[in-house]
């Protein structure tokens, strides 16, 4: 069985920064809608600061959950906002879940649990508030069950991005209550939450890597 | 509207530029960040440091309240948009002077959580780390909901109190305790007749129609809790007045300090109509003007309106409110 290792953990970053960048102007758009339009810039240039610091980092760095640490600080450096401190928290939540045990591939869905437990915790948000949690607990669930069902590292992977990807459609038919767009309240209503446009984004990049990897 | 403007994604980085460089005698940049503002005279050895931060485009907040028994270090962020948790750390460090550093900011979900994330961080080198979290802005939550409330424009006085009392030697337990004071005493209003655009996105996120009004906005253009016509500079200053005291109910001889500021686009002589009406108002009700402010002292961006700020003074205050300060914006 494959874990959840360094190469592994470097090529998703890689890999996300280039979607993200390559959605950059789509995501700051949607973000004008109903936010400050910067959505966009945020995570192209946070996750670009997380490969950079990786760059940084000696070769011989090869615990997971350092390099997951390490992430979160280039992060929290680069991206203000609630998505700065957002992020950084799945990331350590997650590093906190590597450092206890290696953590097969097929098992993607704890990871992205802990992932969503860290924003939960840190913005105080739940499902149907229209923030990124709306695509990033649906994942988890469905990659656990997905794994539950027998599925290989690959159907998890894509369960998790279906269950993200349908998460985040689903929040144009909300009224913000958490983050910025919740300033506009009911304004918000029949626009899709960036966060969890991007965070739908981010959880497909694990698909991509599985597709890649098999 | 027309703008000076050469690439909206450098506005802020070249508004601090220039900032910096106009205020050098006041202010300048952390030699490691450039989105950390430090006041010349800060850090003092043995005296508690004073942090805020925010986002930019409410100049001169939060920068142009840095320098001499005002605040020591601001982190700033982009433009509506909290500072990072390392730009809250590295303003930390930058005021330490060894007593410890008092955050006092506005209550705004990401200001909350990267403030609350850089404490942390100072915490493990060692540094103490107390903090006080404005909501005057009346409108935005219910009297018994309080701690839901933002902060506004009440802030300035915050930091003012808490400065001030910084710089006459306080202990970190004290300048917390002044600054809750001052905000515990602070009482907003706002009122929007137009919108303002964030230059990157190019068009308003709210409206308000050619008209109407909207009394209660919020210091971004939050929704406020009535849109109504546009009524006279008198009744709105009444209307304004009577929401800020009936949330705050002051004994008759209390001493209060008035704040009005403009919110980016409304002509400085508007606000000195609507002043003239509301200390009107503010004696009718048995209650004695001590210090009135009256200018752009907290904006958003080039947003049409005003804000209110009713602070209850007593001698303590009244001390701290009078303390020689030195900085750009007050």
């Amino acid at each position: 069985m494959t874990t959840i290792d360094n190469a592994y953990l470097r090529s998703f970053f890689r890999l996300a920064a280039e979607r993200l960048e390559a959605q950059r102007q789509d995501l700051c758009s949607l973000d004008g809608e109903i936010g400050d339009g910067d959505h966009g810039t945020s995570m192209a240039n946070g996750f670009a600061a997380i490969n950079a610091r990786f760059r940084e980092l000696s070769a011989e760095v090869q615990e997971p959950a350092i390099l997951l640490r390490e992430a979160a600080s280039a992060f929290l450096g680069e991206v203000g906002a609630t998505v700065g401190p957002l992020y950084a928290t799945a990331m350590f939540q997650g590093a906190a879940l590597l450092e206890e045990r290696p953590l097969e591939q097929i098992r993607l869905g704890e990871l992205l649990a802990a992932f969503a437990e860290g924003i939960r915790m840190r913005g105080k948000a739940d499902l149907g508030d229209k923030t990124m949690l709306d695509a990033w607990i649906p994942a988890s669930q469905a990659a656990r069950n997905a794994a539950a069902c027998g599925g290989d590292a690959a159907a998890v992977a894509r369960a998790a991005t279906a269950a993200a990807l349908e998460g985040a459609d689903t929040t144009t038919s909300m009224i913000a209550s958490r983050g910025r767009a919740a300033r506009l309240k009911e304004r918000s209503l029949g626009h899709l939450d960036p966060g969890a446009v991007s965070a739908a984004l981010i959880i497909g990049t694990f698909a991509e890597l599985a597709e890649e990897r098999t | 509207m027309q703008r000076f403007l050469n690439n909206p994604d450098a506005i802020v980085d070249e508004t601090v530029a220039g900032f910096v460089r106009a205020h050098s005698d006041l202010v300048r940049l952390d030699p490691e960040n450039n989105r950390v503002v430090v006041s010349q005279f800060a850090p003092k050895e043995g005296r508690v440091g004073i942090v805020t931060g925010g986002g930019s485009g409410h100049e001169p907040a939060f920068i142009g309240y840095t320098g001499k028994n005002m605040v020591d270090a601001v982190a700033v962020g982009e433009l509506f948009s909290s500072p990072t948790a390392k730009s809250f750390h590295d303003s930390i460090r930058a005021a330490n002077g060894g007593a410890g550093v008092a955050v006092l900011y506005g209550n705004y979900a990401g200001d909350n959580m990267n403030v609350k994330m850089a404490a942390k961080m100072a915490k493990k080198d060692g540094i103490e780390v107390a903090t006080v979290v404005a909501n005057d802005d009346v409108c935005s939550a219910p009297a018994d909901e309080r701690e839901k409330r933002r902060g506004v424009a009440g802030e300035i006085l915050m930091w003012k109190i808490g400065g001030a009392r910084a710089a006459l030697g306080g202990s970190l337990a004290e300048v917390i305790a002044a600054a809750q004071k001052a905000i515990d005493s602070c009482r907003s209003v706002g009122v929007g007749l137009g919108p303002c655009t964030l230059p990157a996105v190019g068009h308003p996120n709210f409206q308000i129609e050619p008209g109407k009004m909207e009394m209660g906005i919020g210091h971004h253009g939050e929704p406020g809790t009535r849109v109504e016509d546009l009524r006279t500079a008198d009744e709105i200053a009444d209307d304004m007045t009577k929401i800020v005291l009936d949330d705050h109910d002051l004994p008759e001889g209390t001493e209060v300090a008035v704040l009005i500021s403009g919110l980016g686009a409304t002509p400085v002589n508007e606000l000195y109509v609507l002043y003239d009406r509301v200390a009107q108002q503010i004696e009718a009700r048995g209650l004695k003007v001590y210090r009135a402010l009256v200018g752009n002292y907290f904006t958003s961006l080039e947003m049409v309106g005003a804000s209110l700020t009713i602070m209850a003074l007593d001698d303590e205050l009244k001390e701290l409110l009078d303390m020689e300060t030195a900085c750009p914006g007050f």
